[in-house]
């Protein structure tokens, strides 16, 4: 093995409520293709965001080449030659592929006119030396994905970067892209320049990787040599050993009645063919990595995004949502996993977002009832045990925990019997977390029908009856009661990349 | 009433939180204070009777609009047809006075809801068309200005044929001298607006679009038909301006209205009312009217040319809005 360029040791990294980093290692050697793994979650943006400068860590050490060096900003990154390829690329869509490479260092004719054919024939070369076939004077916007991804490894080239970091870089490519993708990168390793690859399309890392480090919540867990490595272990090093103590009991009120159906539901290229039922006081969970489409199937229901074509039935009856409005009527409710964006108004009290979804009832005439309201909210408090000095608390002062509550609050004040759950308790801290989980299942005993949506698999194994696993659009697979483990809903989440045999190196 | 346990840092956040709500109306209102006595010192005059009563009436027209404009504001809008939708609907009102031959109350009427009608088109294509507030509005802003030359032929349309409509304004409310019928017109209304705003389902809604539309949306709320209604309401608001102006002028001048607008936005911003929508006040509203108002006489009374004042306004406009800008991140 070559010698190493990087070395980061005893990273630590807190965000308020939140161990992120705890005592992470890992290291980079010259000329390699190191894959880092794990589940969402587990740590790998954070760490490799505190080695491109995005963000400080709390304590560690990082070494370069074997001198001790102090990243701070993202420039500091770059001068050390440490380039991220973000999986959202940064380019300018309406520039040229050359102007887009040297932006910010523009190649200049007599100090102040725009020298553009020099910047054409630099890139060409970097193009030539990558063997790809792209002309630098095209505009961005008018290349592929792939292409794309191909300027901006040229933008790192052209830097000269030693280190180049790739984010799930097939994550939208075909395999014929990938293909290509992989040439370069084993081009730009054998002339020495070392890879940080993250993904989590296990089967590539046999193909691509030359080691892989796994973390797993927030903790570096093992480095292994891909030659010697198993593809089962690493998953089982990925979603740990240590399963929950609880488990959730399977659904034994088979008779409950059905409170919603859904029948051959499509909504664009992340909800094909769904089908699936859930029962009165039942919590079903769906499983899967990040952009599987389950919030897509969510949003699908209950706002008719993308909608295309597939039936909803509620307690039976047929309902047609167009929009939001329609859900609610029909008695559905909705927690985005993104409550700050789509489930609060920040800037308003606790009162006006816990009845924000039933003014109706709270009007009269359109003039508000404040009592009724005010009452509600404090009722609604209580019962969930939301922490606030006061029912006109603005909702940015509360803690993330009591924000989730607040949403439910919101959506129990106006009594909906569906319950979508999308990530319901990320952001939330532990202690908080059991408190969401205990809610959940007195609200199932209520007689509440469930969905939750989750990407932490110990979570979905706690609290749900039932699971559905998703896989690009599409459901691959049921899990009940003994059958629910992790190394099941890993398997079926990543079904087709696993059957996907056509990648050859 | 506080139940649970409470750590001392929430406590102290929700009187950082109370102490700014007030403040906020505090600050804008110790400026006014502080202008008046300025003013008051160097020109005793100011404080006069019927100098206040001048200032009262200056402020009527640009307070109706700008009460208006502010609840498109809560919503995170902005509309810039205001000044021209205001003038249109007086000509359109002296349209149907003199040519249509309608009764004195159905013309004030019909003026209303021209103004209502042009909102809802405003309101509509914000929501139906996905126009940006901004080109929705001023689209309407030229439409308006457009057909109120057209619809006049270029000419006043005077309201001689209804006696009493001047005195709609400028006749002396329940008889008390200098006390002007525009005023009594413009707290009714203000205290209206008031209560819109913090009683009704629109106000609520307003400040909800504002805060967070998508979350709105996704809470069953039709956001669409709200945000119909409350460019509408502005719409009307800008109707009784119409009435006040024209009544003031004893007629309707097509050319009148641009610029009006600008120093609608201005009082409602004066105010503290943060264009990104979700927080506000009427009662801020009003004071940046009275501000702009005694502000411009103030400076009138000093002899300040207009072409000045006017610059001082926009002075005066900025700092307010970094004062603002400073309280809010010290909060």
């Amino acid at each position: 093995m070559g010698n190493k360029v990087i070395e980061m040791k005893g990273i630590n990294k807190s965000f308020p409520g939140v161990k992120a980093l705890d005592d992470v290692y890992f290291d980079l050697n010259a000329g390699e293709v190191h894959a880092l793994v794990g589940e969402n979650g587990a740590g790998k943006s954070t760490l490799m965001k505190i080695l491109t400068g995005i963000y400080s860590m709390d304590s560690g050490s990082i070494m370069i080449n074997n001198n001790k060096v102090n990243i701070d900003t993202v420039r500091d990154a770059q001068k050390l030659g440490i380039v991220m390829i973000h999986q959202e690329l940064n380019l300018m869509n309406h520039l040229t592929v050359a102007e887009n490479i040297f932006i910010g260092r523009e190649k200049k004719r007599m100090r102040i006119f725009l020298d553009s054919r020099e910047q054409n024939e630099k890139s060409s070369e970097i193009f030539a030396k990558l063997n790809l076939d792209i002309n630098p004077n095209i505009r961005v916007g008018d290349l592929t994905v792939a292409k794309q991804q191909m300027v901006e490894i040229a933008k790192a080239l052209s830097y000269d970067s030693k280190i180049l970091i790739m984010d799930e870089p097939t994550a939208s490519l075909t395999d014929s892209e990938i293909e290509d993708l992989f040439r370069v990168v084993k081009t730009l390793r054998d002339e020495g320049r070392s890879i940080i690859y993250i993904s989590h399309r296990l089967e590539e890392l046999k193909i691509i990787s030359d080691r892989i480090t796994v973390m797993r919540d927030g903790r570096y867990i093992n480095t292994v040599n891909t030659q010697e490595a198993d593809i089962d272990d690493v998953i089982r090093m990925m979603v740990g050993r240590e399963i929950f103590a609880v488990k959730q009991e399977p659904f034994t009120k088979e008779n409950a009645p059905v409170a919603l159906k859904v029948e051959n539901l499509n909504a664009g290229r992340m909800v094909q063919n769904v089908s699936f039922y859930v029962r009165q006081g039942e919590i079903l969970g769906f499983a899967g990595l990040v952009g599987a489409g389950r919030t897509e199937v969510a949003r699908a229901i209950f706002a008719g995004e993308n909608y295309e074509s597939g039936d909803v039935y509620i307690y039976g009856k047929k309902v047609k949502i167009k929009n939001p409005s329609d859900a609610v009527k029909a008695g559905i409710a909705y927690l985005s996993e993104d409550r700050r964006r789509f489930g609060l108004a920040l800037g308003m009290n606790v009162d006006e977002n816990i009845s924000m979804a039933n003014m109706k009832e709270f009007s009269t005439l359109s003039f508000i009832n404040f009592t009724k309201s005010l009452k509600n909210s404090q009722k609604q408090k209580e019962a969930l045990d939301i922490k606030t000095p006061s029912l006109k608390q603005k909702v940015k002062f509360l803690s993330g925990g009591n924000q989730q509550k607040l949403v439910l609050a919101k959506w129990l004040s106006r009594d909906s019997n569906i319950i979508i759950f999308d990530e319901p308790t990320r952001g939330i801290d532990v202690g908080a977390k059991s408190e969401i989980y205990k809610l959940l299942n007195d609200l199932a005993e209520q007689g509440k029908a469930i969905i939750v949506i989750s990407s932490e698999l110990p979570e979905i194994i706690r609290i749900c009856n039932r699971v559905l696993v998703m896989c690009e659009g599409r459901i691959t697979g049921e899990l009940m009661g003994e059958e629910i483990d992790q190394n099941k809903i890993m398997q079926y989440a990543i079904k087709r990349n696993i059957s996907n045999g056509r990648l050859t190196s | 009433m506080i139940k649970g346990s409470i750590s001392p840092k929430m406590n102290n956040k929700m009187n950082k939180s109370l102490r700014r709500d007030i403040s906020h109306i505090a600050i804008i209102l110790g400026i006014f204070v502080l202008m008046i006595l300025f003013f008051f010192i160097l020109k005793p005059n100011y404080l006069s009777y019927d100098n206040i009563m001048t200032i009262l009436l200056a402020t009527c027209v640009n307070g109706l609009l700008a009460l208006g404009v502010s609840f498109v504001i809560f919503t995170g809008g902005i509309d810039i047809s205001v000044g021209c939708v205001m003038t249109f609907s007086s000509v359109m009102s002296g349209i149907a006075l003199t040519k249509w031959g309608f009764s004195l109350p159905l013309t004030i009427v019909f003026g209303f809801l021209v103004g209502a009608f042009c909102g809802a088109v405003n309101g509509f294509g914000v929501t139906k068309m996905f126009l940006p507030p901004f080109i929705a509005t001023m689209a309407m802003q030229m439409i308006t200005k457009g057909l109120s030359l057209v619809v006049s032929g270029i000419k006043p349309v005077y309201f001689t044929s209804a006696p009493g409509y001047q005195n709609i304004a400028t006749g002396n409310f329940l008889g008390i001298q200098g006390f002007y019928n525009a005023i009594i017109i413009l707290i009714v209304i203000a205290v209206i607006a008031y209560i819109i705003f913090s009683k009704t389902l629109i106000g609520r809604f307003a400040l909800a679009i504002g805060s967070n539309e998508e979350a709105t949306r996704l809470s069953g709320v039709k956001v669409d038909n709200w945000k119909i209604a409350i460019y509408s309401l502005c719409g009307l608001f800008a109707g009784f301006g119409g009435l006040i102006m024209s009544s003031r002028l004893n007629s309707a001048q097509p050319q009148l209205g641009a610029g009006y607008e600008l120093e609608a936005i201005a009082a409602a911003v004066i105010g503290g009312n943060s264009l990104n929508g979700g927080e506000g006040s009427i009662v801020g509203t009003i004071i940046g009217a009275l501000i702009i108002s005694s502000l411009t006489n103030g400076l009138r009374i000093m002899s300040v040319s207009t072409e000045l004042q006017s610059a001082i306004v926009g002075v005066v406009l900025a700092l307010a809005v970094y004062f603002d800008k400073m309280r809010r991140k010290n909060a």
